[in-house]
């Protein structure tokens, strides 16, 4: 199955398998490689590179590790935060506690330092003076600015080189390798030595100062393991616009909007790597819209002209398609839709993540429509279902969406490295001049095979009978204009029974599933990672063993109703208020299973933890 | 040539008597549905010469991409070339969807129809940005004044002072959608009448001519809903204000040249395909390349409350948006797995890079 690779931080089988290691835990008092690390800086300060060092050594380290970047909708100025949590045990969802705390933002320190946990350390810029607000956390005041100045006698340049000075004081303070530390950062600068030397002297001056200087007097280090050797490390957004690659992809139109923007620009960049001939032509076209309503209309009619096309928006952006989705639906036009879901509304936080707009898209548009959603649940899958996306669109003939969402499209994350495709790409029905001469025409809404999917031809094709008319709901099999009921009815069961076709050709739920257990869970996308957590938790502190099912895509295939009917109760995990997956499957499934259904939503805009899903699902339990 | 009008019927074949086109094709593989439009629309008279236009310019019906959006003018890609694949889409997003048909196959000539409603109140968008990026396209305003389908309301390319048969009289300024494109990109820019039948067809076979946008604003009169007294767009107020700019004559790439043309008097432009665009000056100061001059030319006729009819700018040598993406030369859509979907080593450079 595609998504046990995702598993690579999380051992096989959808459950974290956890792996007791006893040098690591034979260190006496030590918190071994599993706490979390924030850093508290401004934005714009150019703290990412700093970040990504760190992030990227912990790797290097062996150790499982995912990066969350919790950013404010703003180009410099405001509070931003940056959590890198390291797991030996793989598990890669946000952590409720912060460990490690960096206060890098004079605007935040206070509070910053105020949430943290008993126990936690705290690394911070000397003149802040936290330690006065908190006695149960271990203080590492630093001067950064002297450090800074002194290793960096380029002032304009201090700003960002200030940062590496506290991946100094961490990686010292951390136990980290630092030749691990050292080759990140150099991969980072890979092409600017200079910017390399100047940082990695920032990085030792920070060691050194925190060797000097401090005794340690928290529990949290790094220590070496195996568990990240062959695995990438890439953000979902990457990792779709490579699936779109190897789909042959051939038109994108967009419209930027946080977070889908870097999708389309990792397209342009791996599409002007890998698909410009020698000759300097392109086999692909990307073009930035005026507007949302402007790249879905130019995929349909590249999808209609027989092109793989795509588009790639968010909330907002889907509300501007929602016209053209229904038409595509309608005029049955192939296309694929990239929704990295945030909060809505437009404005407000838009930076923040939300699995928001189940709803809207399942039906997105007016009369009677009904879309195919595939909902990847890690950076594999975002690489796999851009492709499935293509081959779908093109066999069904209708708009595919691929829900992705912030915390997935924007956020680095670890993977097996991704497999090349062993199949060829799927055209779907398709006749050419030779096949309408051996056919002697054909009618192009018509349900030839059962599966209410009809042959279509492509503009251009070279047969005086090969043309057709693309209009919306008012036609009859020939394509030709009626508002006769009868016709009207007879495509509109058509459309339903091609949404029953779907139905067994979108990716199949991954079921973790004993047979005893009368709790089932059910999540999807990005709260897959936070669910499998909080299996674990349920089964080692509450001896709860839960059943689990991750749904990858809309309609549901046969497996969701099979689950849930095996089961006493379902809780349905998800990332927004109003409980939308839970009420696409209340549309699904049969009344005796509704009432089974229960409900764990998170919603505060941060990606969603494994205790706060725990916590929910032991009160509603009632242990 | 000198002041014998420049007409656009070839002078050689076809015969009057010879029935097909010289891709050995009869009018008859023009034809389109009988349309459901008013008796005596002007959009039927535009139809009946975008049939001619390309049967006459022996294009393969196959070739064209007929692309509309919604309104009564919308309707009418169903009403001619029937084996050309057409696509009756959204509401004033039909540029966009053009511009995904174009992206996907860019040896395809495409065909746009629109009405005023459709471009210049919802579609202003899309028209303008498909004009800044010079899409080749023929795009047609079949241009009444009032929305049709839902029985005559003004649309925003209505005059000052013209009236509806209610009584309305509209008070908001036009658009001038022929100044809107010269100002923002479109490279060949007219405006015809649908009752003039010599100077649409030869307007249409250049637009065919033409690689880039081209933006044709047709007044076409609404029979039903804005051809009465006190209408700036019924018949008889074009027949009483038409001021043609110049005289259009065409001489298509596989005629010969055989028409000798007086350099001082008319204007001679050679098109993109290789044929001859001759525009007899009617106005003094008339240049079809000077796009201020154009647009001066449309306010001066507006204020003398004039229609000017004619071809009032042309760019053969902008690039389209299609060549200038740098695109394989064949279309993107049908290309083969192999070219579109790089090799094995790739993904392991591209994996090996992430480590």
């Amino acid at each position: 199955m595609a998504t046990e690779h995702v598993a690579l931080v999380a051992g096989a089988e959808g459950g974290t398998s956890v792996k007791p290691d006893t040098k690591q835990q034979s260190t006496q008092g030590n918190v071994v490689n599993d706490f979390s690390i924030q850093i508290a800086t401004v934005n714009g300060s150019g703290s990412q590179s700093a970040n990504l060092v760190l992030l990227k050594s912990i790797f290097r380290m062996g150790i499982p590790v995912s990066g969350k970047n919790l950013f404010p909708s703003n180009i410099a100025g405001l509070p931003t935060w940056y959590t890198i949590r390291a797991s030996k045990d793989g598990y890669v969802a946000r952590k409720k506690e912060i460990d490690v705390l960096i206060a890098m933002n004079p605007e935040t320190s206070k509070e910053d330092m105020l949430s943290l946990p008993p126990g936690a350390a705290a690394i911070y810029e000397e003149s802040a003076n936290l330690q006065q607000f908190r006695d149960d956390v271990a203080c590492y005041p630093v001067p950064f600015d002297k450090l800074t100045a002194a290793v960096c006698p380029e002032a304009k340049l201090r700003k960002l080189v200030k940062n590496m000075i506290y991946v100094g004081v961490a990686a010292q303070l951390l136990k980290m390798d630092m030749a691990a530390v050292e080759a990140a950062l150099r991969k980072q600068f890979a092409k600017k030595v200079k910017a390399a030397d100047l940082n990695w002297a920032a990085v030792q001056a920070g060691y050194d100062y925190s060797s000097t200087t401090f005794t340690k007097s928290d529990p949290f280090v790094l220590d070496v393991m195996n568990e990240t050797a062959g695995k990438i490390i890439i953000d979902g957004n990457a990792a779709a616009a490579l699936g779109c690659i190897f789909a042959g992809c051939t038109v994108a139109m967009w419209y930027p909007i946080t977070p889908s923007s870097s999708l389309v620009e990792n397209f342009i960049d791996y599409a002007k790597r890998y698909r410009v001939g020698e000759d300097g032509k392109a086999t692909f076209a990307v073009v930035q819209a005026e507007d949302e309503l402007a790249a879905i209309g130019a995929v349909f009619g590249a999808g209609w002209a027989g092109a793989r096309a795509m588009t790639a928006t968010s909330g907002p952006g889907i509300s501007l398609m929602a016209e053209f989705a229904g038409l595509g639906y309608y005029a049955e036009l192939p296309g694929v839709i990239f929704d990295v879901q945030r909060t809505g509304p437009s404005t407000g936080m838009p930076t923040r993540n939300q699995q928001g707009d189940l709803l809207s898209v399942a039906f997105l548009s007016h009369g009677d429509t009904k879309h195919i959603m595939l909902i990847p649940g890690s950076v594999k899958e975002c690489y796999e279902m851009a492709q499935s996306a293509f081959d779908l669109t093109e066999q069904l003939q209708t708009p595919v969406f691929v829900m992705s969402d912030l915390d997935l499209g924007m956020n680095n994350w670890m993977s097996e490295p991704f497999a090349y495709p062993d199949k060829p790409l799927n055209r779907g029905k398709v006749l050419s001049a030779e096949d309408l001469t051996k056919l002697g025409g054909f009618a192009r809404y018509k349900d030839v095979d059962g599966d209410g999917i009809g042959y279509r031809t492509l503009p251009g094709t070279d047969h005086p009978l090969a043309a057709y008319f693309t209009r919306g709901s008012g036609h009859n099999e020939k394509a030709q204009y009626t508002e006769r009921p009868d016709d009207y009815f007879n495509n509109m069961e058509r459309l339903a029974k091609k949404f029953e076709t779907a139905r067994s050709l979108v990716p199949r739920p991954e079921v973790v599933q004993t047979g005893k257990s009368k709790v089932g869970l059910i999540a999807f996308g990005t709260s897959d990672f936070a669910t499998r957590e909080s299996r674990d938790q349920l089964s080692k502190e509450y001896g709860l063993d839960a059943d689990y099912l991750r749904l990858r895509a809309y309609p549901f295939s046969r497996e969701v109703q099979e689950f849930v009917a095996s089961h006493e109760r379902v809780y349905v995990i998800e990332q927004n208020r109003d409980a939308q997956m839970l009420s696409l499957l209340k549309l699904d499934l049969p009344a005796e299973e509704i009432v089974k259904l229960r409900s764990i939503r998170h919603f505060n805009g941060l990606p969603i933890d494994a205790r706060s899903v725990t916590d929910d699902l032991v009160t509603q339990e009632g242990i | 040539m000198g002041t014998t009008p420049v007409t656009s019927t070839p002078v050689e074949a076809p015969k009057p008597a010879a029935k097909t086109n010289r891709i050995g094709l009869q009018v008859l593989d023009y034809r389109g549905g009988k349309t459901t439009l008013c008796a005596g629309c002007g959009h039927n008279v535009i139809s009946e010469r975008i049939i001619d236009a390309f049967y006459e310019m022996g294009v393969q019906p196959e070739r064209l991409m007929k692309l509309s959006g919604i309104g009564c003018s919308s309707k009418s890609p169903a009403y001619f070339m029937s084996r050309s694949h057409s696509f009756n889409s959204v509401h004033g997003r039909m540029p966009s969807v053009a511009t995904g048909a174009l992206l996907a196959n860019r040896t395809m000539k495409a065909l746009g129809v629109s009405g005023d409603g459709d471009t210049a109140s919802i579609g202003v968008g899309q028209f303008v940005h498909m004009m800044r990026r010079n899409v080749p396209l023929i795009y047609i305003i079949e241009d009444n004044g009032v929305y049709g389908l839902t029985k005559g309301q003004f649309s925003a390319t209505a005059d000052i002072g013209s009236k509806l048969k209610t009584g309305v009289i509209n008070d908001l300024p036009p658009i001038d959608t022929c100044s809107l494109a010269i100002q923002l990109g479109a490279t060949f820019v007219g405006r015809s009448f649908s009752g003039d039948k010599k100077q649409l067809l030869a307007m249409l076979k250049a637009a065919i001519a033409h690689n880039g946008t081209v933006v044709l604003d047709v007044i076409s009169p609404c029979v039903t809903f804005n051809d009465h007294e006190g209408s700036t767009r019924s018949y008889k107020y074009m027949q009483e204000h038409e001021e043609a700019i110049s005289e259009v004559g065409f001489v298509p790439h596989f005629q010969e040249i055989d028409v000798e043309y007086d350099p001082g008097t008319t204007i001679n432009v050679e098109m993109h395909d290789g044929s001859h665009l001759r525009l007899r000056k009617l106005h003094e100061e008339y240049d079809p390349t000077d796009r201020i001059a154009a647009i001066s030319a449309l306010m001066s006729a507006h204020a003398k409350e004039e229609v000017l009819t004619g071809i009032f700018y042309i760019d053969t040598q902008k690039p389209s948006f299609t060549d200038m993406l740098n695109l394989v030369d064949e279309p993107l859509g049908t290309l083969p797995d192999e070219r579109v979907r790089p090799g094995r080593q790739v993904l392991d450079d591209v994996m090996q890079r992430l480590m």
